[in-house]
C-alpha cells in the first residue's frame, strides 16, 4: 500500500510525537508513505474561517500535487484531513468553483485524488495482518477513546458516525485494550481558540477530562494534535483553573499501536508528554 | 437590540439575504428555530446570540446585528450544529460566511472576537510568507498586536524544553508561491464585495 503523505505544519514541532509515530507504524505495517514534495499550510482553521476560497485554495495546491504524484493522498492530523478532504469534495461538486481555484493556485487540480485519514487506512487494514505482527498486549489500558470533531463532522467527510464513532475503539480493542462508554468522545475541545480566548478551551476540556476519568479511563487516546495539545499541554492549567487534579496521559492512536508492535517507547516519542507516560507505559505486557 | 421594523428590514436587505444563502450554500430560509443548534453548541453560553438566532437574523436581513456579533467569532467550527439540524442546515458554513463577510467589510471587532480575528490573521500572515505555519513567528505577533505580551510564556518555555518549537520558520521549496495566492484571493473576493 502505497499513499502519498500530508505531514501537516506541525510535523516537526508541536506535534512531531504524531508525525513520527505515524511513520514507524506505518513502516512495520508495510504502509509505504512517500511525503508529498512542496507541501504547503492547508490553512487549517484560520484558512477557512476567514475566506472560503482561501481555505480551498490553500487545500487545493496540496490536492493538485498528490495528483501529479498519482496516488491517493492520506494526513496524520485530523485538522489537515478534514481541510483536504472538504476542498476535495466541494471541487468535485461544483465546478466553476474548481475553475476559480485552479486560477488562483495556478496548479490545476482534476479531482481525482481520494484522502483518507491515516487512522482510516490502519483501521482498514487486514486486521489479521496487524495480529501477527502484535508482540505486546494494551490489556492493561482503560482507554476513553477521544475522536474530538474533525474527522467525524460534517456529513460529506466523516470517517464514522458523528455521534458514536467506533473506528479507533475497534482497532484498539483487537489490540488488547478496553474502550470506555463516555459522553464526550465527539464533543468539541475548543482548538480554534486555545491562543486567543484560552479560559473558554479550559471550560471545555475539564468537561472532557471530567467524564473520561468517571468513566474510569487511566487514559485518553486521540488522532488529532490540537486536541492532544489542548488536553496533554492544558491538563495542569485546568488542574489549576479547577481545582481537579487530573492525571491522564494522552496519546496518540498510533503510539499504542506501535507500542503493541514491539516499537520503542523513544522511537514513539513517549517521553515528550507533559503529562507523563511512565506509569501507563509499565502496564503495556 | 432596540425596536426594529422587520417588514422594512426584510425588504432592505434581500441582498444580504441572497448573498448568505449562496455564498455559503445554505437554505437558511428552511430554518423552523427548533434551537436544537444551539442545544448541542459546546460554546454558546460564550456567545452573545445563540447559534439559531444568528440564523434567524439572517433570516430577516438582520445584517448589522449579524456582522457585529461575538458569535460568528467564538463558533469553533465544531459542525456539532450541523450534523444535528432536522432541516439539513450547515450552521458551521453560515458562521465561516458571516465571519468572511465581518472581515472583508472591516467591522470594528471588539472583546473576544478582536483576539480570535488578530490570531486567524498571524497565523495566516506566516503562511503567506513561508508556505507552513510558523509557530512561534505566530505566537510572537500575536501577543504584540494584542498587547498581551507574555500570553503563552510558560508554554512557549515548556514547549522548548521539548523540542517542540522551532526558531526558524519551515518554508516549502516555492513558498513564494504562496503571495501570489494570497494575492489572487483577495483580487477576486474584491470584485465581488
Ligand atoms: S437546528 Fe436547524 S432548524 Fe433548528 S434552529 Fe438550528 S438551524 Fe434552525
Ligand atoms: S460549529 Fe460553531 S455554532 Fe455550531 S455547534 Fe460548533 S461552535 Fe457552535
Amino acid at each position: 500500500m502505497r499513499y502519498a503523505y500530508y505531514p501537516g505544519c506541525c510535523d516537526h514541532t508541536s506535534a512531531k510525537e504524531y508525525d513520527i509515530s505515524t511513520r514507524a507504524v506505518c513502516k512495520a505495517l508495510g504502509i509505504e508513505l512517500m511525503e508529498i514534495p512542496d507541501w504547503s499550510c492547508c490553512g487549517s482553521t484560520p484558512g477557512h474561517s476567514t475566506s472560503h476560497l482561501l481555505g480551498i485554495a490553500l487545500s487545493a495546491r496540496n490536492l493538485a500535487l498528490v495528483e501529479e504524484m498519482g496516488l491517493d493522498c492520506t494526513a496524520s492530523c485530523a485538522a489537515c484531513y478534514q481541510r483536504l478532504a472538504m476542498a476535495n469534495v466541494e471541487m468535485k461538486n461544483d465546478t466553476q468553483l474548481c475553475e476559480k481555484i485552479n486560477h488562483i493556485t495556478g496548479k490545476p487540480y482534476r479531482g481525482g485524488v481520494k484522502v483518507k485519514s491515516i487512522l482510516e487506512v490502519i483501521a482498514e487494514m487486514n486486521q489479521s495482518q496487524i495480529l501477527a505482527k502484535v508482540v505486546k498486549s494494551l490489556k492493561n489500558l482503560k482507554i476513553a477513546v477521544y475522536y474530538g470533531c474533525l474527522m467525524v463532522r460534517p456529513r460529506d467527510i466523516q470517517i464514522d458516525d458523528p455521534e458514536n464513532p467506533t473506528i479507533m475503539d475497534n482497532l484498539l480493542q483487537n489490540l488488547g485494550a478496553q474502550t470506555l462508554e463516555w459522553n464526550y468522545k465527539t464533543e468539541c475541545c475548543g482548538a480554534a481558540l486555545a491562543m486567543s480566548n484560552e479560559d473558554i478551551v479550559l471550560k471545555l476540556a475539564n468537561k472532557i477530562l471530567a467524564d473520561a476519568k468517571s468513566a474510569g479511563a487511566n487514559c485518553i487516546v486521540t488522532a488529532c494534535p490540537l486536541c492532544h495539545f489542548n488536553l496533554d499541554m492544558r491538563q495542569k492549567k485546568v488542574n489549576k483553573a479547577y481545582e481537579t487534579d487530573y492525571n491522564l496521559p494522552v496519546f496518540y492512536f498510533t503510539q499504542l499501536v506501535g507500542l503493541a508492535l514491539g516499537i520503542k517507547p523513544e522511537a514513539l516519542c513517549l517521553r515528550d508528554h507533559f503529562i507523563d507516560t511512565k506509569h501507563i507505559l509499565k502496564l503495556i505486557v | 437590540m432596540s425596536a426594529i421594523n422587520l417588514t422594512t428590514i426584510i425588504k432592505d436587505n434581500q441582498d444580504f439575504i441572497k448573498y448568505v444563502s449562496g455564498e455559503s450554500g445554505q437554505p437558511v430560509q428552511q430554518c423552523y428555530q427548533c434551537g436544537k443548534c444551539t442545544a448541542g453548541c459546546p460554546v454558546a453560553l460564550d456567545m452573545d446570540y445563540s447559534p439559531n438566532s444568528i440564523v434567524r437574523m439572517v433570516q430577516l436581513g438582520l445584517k448589522d446585528e449579524a456582522l457585529r456579533s461575538q458569535s460568528i467569532w467564538i463558533c469553533a467550527y465544531c459542525s456539532t450544529c450541523t450534523s444535528r439540524c432536522p432541516r439539513n442546515i450547515d450552521i458551521a458554513k453560515i458562521m465561516d460566511c458571516l465571519r468572511g463577510m465581518a472581515k472583508r467589510q472591516g467591522i470594528k471587532l471588539e472583546g473576544r472576537a478582536k483576539d480570535i480575528a488578530l490570531f486567524y490573521d498571524s497565523f495566516l500572515n506566516t503562511v503567506k510568507d513561508n508556505g507552513r505555519l510558523y509557530e512561534l513567528g505566530m505566537m510572537l505577533n500575536f501577543n504584540l498586536k494584542s498587547k498581551n505580551y507574555l500570553r503563552d510564556a510558560d508554554t512557549g518555555l515548556a514547549m522548548f524544553t521539548r523540542g517542540k518549537i522551532k526558531f526558524v520558520p519551515m518554508r516549502n521549496e516555492n513558498y513564494k508561491e504562496m503571495a501570489l495566492l494570497f494575492k489572487r484571493v483577495k483580487e477576486l473576493e474584491d470584485k465581488s464585495k
